[in-house]
């Protein structure tokens, strides 16, 4: 999936992956996709609810190798 | 869509009790959440500059893992403390886990208020020139005002 910019959330733990996509997100524009790397397993769960409460689409998640992948759409 | 409000009290101000006001203040404010923290008792610990008193100790704290099991006798000599705080730390940061002054930062950064107990800063006769700087100081009845228009208000 094409993605605007990348976030690396690789050893961190909760809440950091949702803060730092968080402020990822700010220095984007609507409709640009922000990529997430994570290797916390709860950011599963975490990501998901962070998009339904902040409107902000998850438009996929992937698990590989013990990682997390996940794009989001900038509301 | 109005805009959700959570309101915490902080009143431990042990490394272990640390952690949650800060990890739900900036996990709020990153969904959007106006937040406030109103610091009271040892909470006011968090606010100092220096966190580096910010402690957990293994005695009558029965539920913390320990590597080894370690009799009451043996928890309460000298330096336990400072070992205890040592070795969370780097269990901490082994996994991922941001330091206290880190998520303390992000919190600010995401404008999240901080209110010190007037009565508890003069109670303990603490010095604000050792406390951060954007912080206020109120009372329970400034607390009160934002936390009654809350959707969530916790008592860490």
């Amino acid at each position: 999936m094409n993605f605007d910019k990348e976030l690396n959330a690789r050893g961190m733990s909760c809440p950091l992956p949702i803060v730092k996509t968080k402020k990822a997100l700010a220095d984007m524009t609507s409709g640009q996709v922000l990529k997430v790397i994570s290797t916390d397993a709860g950011s599963l769960k975490d990501m998901a609810a962070f998009a339904e409460q902040t409107g902000n689409p998850l438009l996929a998640t992937a698990e590989e190798n013990g990682e997390y992948v996940f794009y989001m759409k900038k509301k | 869509m109005t805009t959700k409000k959570m309101a915490i009290i902080a009143t431990k101000g042990t490394l272990d009790m640390a952690y949650p006001p800060f990890i739900l203040a900036s996990t709020a404010a990153a969904l959007g959440y106006e937040v406030q923290i109103f610091f009271t008792f040892y909470g006011l610990q968090l606010l100092r500059k220096d966190l580096s008193n910010v402690m957990i100790s293994p005695l009558a704290n029965p539920a913390m893992p320990m590597p080894v099991p370690m009799p009451v006798m043996v928890q309460m000599l000298p330096g336990m403390e400072s070992m205890a705080t040592m070795m969370m730390k780097q269990k901490l940061k082994k996994h991922g886990v941001a330091t206290l002054e880190e998520l303390r930062d992000l919190c600010l950064e995401a404008e999240v208020k901080f209110i010190a107990c007037q009565m508890t800063v003069d109670l303990f006769e603490f010095d604000k020139s050792e406390f951060i700087d954007n912080i206020e100081y109120g009372g329970a009845a400034t607390f009160m005002g934002f936390a009654g228009e809350t959707d969530i208000c916790l008592f860490v």
